[in-house]
């Protein structure tokens, strides 16, 4: 039976009313008086020497307050970097200095090298054409390779080279892996790339600085994942603003996927200039800067290897990566080709040796970071694809071949240093056979193939893991922050309550979620909970939202501090009740003695706790409030398995998605209708990165895909609807609820299954190419059927990037 | 700078604004109006859906001044008139039809053009017809099947919540 409240209902979500009818408040809706609007004027260059900035006309033109330049950010700090990797030889990786606004050079088309604020936007943006740049074009570097050999040009004239960090993981175990290559039966070897990615939530990003000389209190409104992170970056790194003088406030946020992770220049900015303008300053982020200016993700070029012995089992797998971190690091940009990719390389089976080599590398691009799943899509997908490669070259089952290989028995140690709590790979691969309706899939290829098409059906697994922790051992891999979650709640002496939570939600549902949470745990109404979340000045402290880490970490320091309430209100309870603490229950909103019919409801004791007549006050203080931090001991490993069927035009090399089934294992699961919308959600990106998506740079280091009309987003007619599936549950061991979390696995597990169906696809047309990149567009999937030379004329017309071409 | 004035919502509006100055800040920024979206500039994501004169329109891909004497609805207008969602708002709220929510009043204003035109349209229909709204967040699976709902449709055989 599904129920209609508490943990494991499909609560309908209280934050659609406002959203369904206007009433949300995104960053954008937010105008202060007086406030002056801010133009940046970005390079139209990836690399050059910045010789000159010359404002003198614009200074004088209509509406203009004041035009800002690198010059007047010198004595302010580099935007930071939060996570220093250590390389393979124990240095530290090169860190270049991120200026507010460019100064001595350009580093990439998009970077802002002048600030214009005026009364409007518009005379912003007129002003910012007078004004006069000279800089000298240097050349560009943007293949990765290339950046890497001797005598390319330097991104940054203070380094010693473009290499960032050379990583090696496990080290130690690098010769014994070479050493199983040696002795393997069957070695399987793949080339592939993990094409660049845009986030583009739909809701670009905007920053409202706002200062006040009363109290020498400065406040950003922004569109951030985790203002409490934007508040420690930017106060203590880049302005020296202590916290207790600075808010950040990030109201509604309208998607986020990683990007609104980041402390940006534009949020430094507009904090800076509106105490140096005496008045609140605004950004508002077009999409064509936004493609400019957002990090970008994944854009990783990988050789991976699988060593396997003469019965097929996995005897070991080595990698080498090149990883793009684009012209500056970006806040996590370190961290995600390293211990959130190197870290899953095991994936779903027992591969007693790895080794995993990552080289990061500087380009005249927009810097990059994580985005949906950050490290671990990557792994996912050059593993699934290496494991279908190797079991076609061996001629079995794909299926087969995985289930031979999983790994069967919790906790499970793996050999690239993380230890799997729970899971069960066999189930959640029965389930997808099931809900994929694999056994139909012969009838199904039989009409496509009378229609004169080519159907595939590609499949593989995943492993996720969540909520990074625990903060000592990511201060060791290098983090430069603590990854626990505070959670208050401050309990009203009329029984509601407020939740204060450092997570923040970007679409997530959280204030529907986590009530339903507290009001389980206590027996009461979830309209009797509110939660709060995304002010500085509301919440103590927090860590925000991003690597499915919400319900895991910031959930259980609600449920923690939850417990603290609880535990006080017993005591107040026993007192009421005149009986000994151990007998008092709590069910369904009352407390009472345990085998007596005595009771006092929720209300009473909460009453109790803020007029305190009748109350224990020699025992313990009044009121009704806890604070709880929690620092989780492991990750959660959330897993499951995916499968797609595609149908393919041999005439038009056309893809079009037939079906897709996902079985995952979340562990617990608190409302199921939301964990199934986030699914679907990070199943239609993945669908777009492998179908569709592609960020280009031309080789001057102009960005090709820029806008709506050349970036191509999936629309609904590029998408079917999805089967989901999350009954397989293995909770996880070490949080209170049990759960793993979902926001990811979707983006995470879909693209192998793509590529995996359209290259069987084309098998079945007779045509086994080995492997195809990613996105698989009509012409890229056309060349590689009817080879390369015939493709050279059919691209020089249509464009490699083009959007597939609607029926 | 101009005067231009129209009905919104039902209301008189008017206001003083550019050559320049698109339908959609005119809506944001001198009504007030923020329910409106923009989330791009090259006229294609759909966010900023409203309907004038009775047909959906992008108010980024119209000036304040073209819509002098129009009449002009916006997602702020859509619900009953005792505040309750109506019959799309309230599918789209049943079917989990909304994440973010950035999307959603040019979704809702969409879906309401779309199903004056075509009351029961099918699943096909409804894809085609949403090609110029983008969505990031929900995969477009239960923003259909709210569609199907609104429109009254049975959405059992569509795969579980
Ligand atoms: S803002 Fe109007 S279509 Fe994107
Ligand atoms: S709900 Fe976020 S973009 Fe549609």
């Amino acid at each position: 039976m599904p129920k209609d409240g508490g943990i494991g209902a499909s609560s309908k979500r209280r934050e659609d009313v406002r959203f369904l009818t206007g009433a949300g408040n995104y960053t954008d809706d937010i105008n202060i008086r007086g406030q002056a609007h801010v133009f940046f004027l970005r390079s139209d260059v990836a690399h050059g020497t910045l010789n000159n900035v010359d404002t003198s006309e614009a200074e004088g033109m209509p509406g203009v307050v004041r035009i800002f330049t690198g010059a007047d950010f010198e004595a302010v700090g580099s935007i930071p970097c939060g996570w220093q990797v250590t390389d393979r030889h124990g240095d530290p990786m090169q860190e270049p200095r991120h200026p507010v606004l460019a100064h001595g050079k350009v580093r990439h088309v998009g970077e802002p090298i002048a600030a214009v604020v005026a009364e409007t936007l518009g005379q912003a943006r007129d002003a910012a054409e007078a004004i006069v740049v000279e800089i000298d074009e240097l050349p560009a570097v943007i293949d990765m390779k290339e950046a890497v050999k001797d005598g390319a040009p330097k991104v940054h004239d203070d380094l010693t080279s473009n290499l960032c960090y050379d990583w090696g993981f496990v080290e130690e175990n690098k010769d014994a892996v070479n050493k199983a290559f040696d002795d393997a039966a069957h070695v399987t070897t793949l080339e592939l790339v993990n094409n660049r990615l845009v986030a583009n939530p739909m809701e670009p990003r905007v920053a409202v600085g706002d200062y006040s000389r009363s109290d020498d209190q400065h406040t950003l409104y922004t569109t951030s994942q985790n203002p409490h992170v934007i508040r420690l970056l930017m106060g203590a790194f880049v302005l020296g603003i202590p916290e207790h003088k600075l808010r950040v406030v990030a109201p509604d946020v309208g998607g986020g996927f990683g990007t609104k992770i980041f402390h940006y220049q534009e949020e430094a900015f507009c904090t800076f200039a509106a105490k140096a303008c005496n008045r609140p300053v605004k950004w508002t982020s077009s999409r064509s800067e936004a493609f400019i200016s957002d990090a970008h993700g994944r854009d990783h070029v990988t050789k991976i290897e699988l060593a396997l012995d003469g019965d097929n089992n996995f005897t070991a797998i080595r990698t080498d990566t090149y990883a793009n971190m684009g012209a500056y690091l970006s806040t996590f940009a370190p961290s995600v080709p390293t211990w959130l990719h190197g870290t899953l390389m095991a994936g779903n089976y027992k591969t007693p040796l790895i080794y995993v080599n990552v080289k990061a590398v500087f380009t005249n691009t927009v810097p990059v970071d994580a985005y949906r799943g950050a490290g671990r899509p990557e792994a996912t997908y050059q593993l699934e694809r290496l494991v279908d490669k190797a079991a076609h070259e061996l001629g079995v089952d794909p299926m087969e071949l995985r289930r031979q290989n999983f790994i069967t028995e919790f906790p499970y140690a793996t050999p690239v240093a993380v230890e799997y709590d729970t899971g069960d790979y066999n189930a959640t691969l029965d389930k997808l056979i099931e809900i994929s309706d694999k056994a139909g899939f012969e009838a199904r290829r039989k009409e496509s193939e009378a229609k004169g098409k080519l159907r595939g059906f590609g499949m593989n697994c995943y492993i996720e893991a969540c909520g990074i922790a625990p903060s000592n051992l990511v201060g060791q891999l290098g983090a430069r922050a603590g990854l626990y979650e505070s959670a208050t709640v401050r309990v009203n002496a009329t029984g509601g309550l407020v939740v204060m939570t450092g997570s923040h939600s970007h679409g997530q549902g959280h204030e529907t979620t986590f009530s339903q949470v507290v009001a389980e745990m206590i027996g009461i109404d979830e309209s009797m909970v509110d939660i709060v979340h995304g002010d500085t000045a509301k919440v103590p402290m927090g860590m925000g939202t991003y690597g499915s880490r919400s319900i895991a970490v910031g959930g259980s320091a609600m449920v923690r501090a939850t417990e603290k309430i609880i535990a006080k209100a017993k005591k107040i309870a026993s007192h009421l009740l005149e009986a000994s603490e151990s007998d008092i229950e709590l069910k369904d909103g009352a407390f009472s003695v345990a085998g007596t019919d005595k009771s006092v409801a929720w209300g009473d004791v909460t009453l109790a706790a803020y007029v305190p007549h009748n109350y224990p006050l020699e025992d313990i203080e009044p009121g009704l409030e806890e604070t709880a931090f929690y620092d989780p001991s492991n990750f959660t490993y959330p897993s499951g398995a995916y499968a797609c069927e595609v149908e393919l035009d041999p005439d038009t090399g056309h893809v079009t998605i037939e079906r897709f089934a996902a079985a995952d294992d979340f562990g617990n699961v608190i409302n199921p209708m939301i964990v199934t919308g986030q699914v679907h959600g990070g199943l239609a990106q993945g669908i777009g990165q492998a179908l569709m998506e592609n960020c280009a740079y031309d080789s001057d280091g102009q960005l090709l895909s820029a806008s709506y009309m050349d970036y191509a987003m999936p629309r609904a007619s590029d998408l079917p609807f999805y089967s989901v599936d999350h009954s397989c549950q293995t909770p996880c061991t070490h949080n209170p609820l049990g759960v793993k979390g979902c926001g990811e696995a979707g983006a995470i597990g879909s693209p192998p299954a793509v590529v995996n169906a359209v290259l069987d696809a084309m098998r079945s047309g007779g045509k086994d190419v080995g492997h195809i990149d990613m996105p698989v567009t009509p012409a890229r999937v056309w060349a590689a059927m009817h080879g390369a030379e015939a493709n050279a004329a059919r691209v020089g017309a249509v464009g490699s990037n083009a959007k597939p071409q609607p029926e | 700078m101009a005067q231009v004035k129209m009905t919104v919502n039902g209301k008189a509006a008017s206001g003083e604004v550019e050559g320049r100055t698109l339908l959609a800040h005119f809506l944001r920024d001198d009504l007030g109006l923020t329910g409106t979206h923009i989330g791009c500039d090259t006229s294609q994501c759909g966010a900023c859906v409203v309907h004038v004169n009775g047909e959906a329109v992008k108010a980024c891909s119209m000036l304040a001044l073209e819509a002098e004497g129009a009449e002009v609805s916006t997602i702020e207008g859509q619900a009953n008139a005792d505040g309750s969602l109506n019959v799309i708002q309230q599918a789209f709220q049943d079917h989990h039809g909304l994440q973010c929510g950035f999307c959603t009043p040019g979704m809702v204003m969409s879906t309401a053009a779309l199903l004056k035109d075509n009351p029961k349209p099918s699943e096909a229909e409804i894809r085609h017809y949403l090609d110029g709204n983008i969505c990031r967040c929900t995969g477009y699976h239960n923003i259909v099947k709210a569609i199907m709902a609104a429109s009254g449709q049975d959405t059992g055989q569509i795969a579980a919540e």
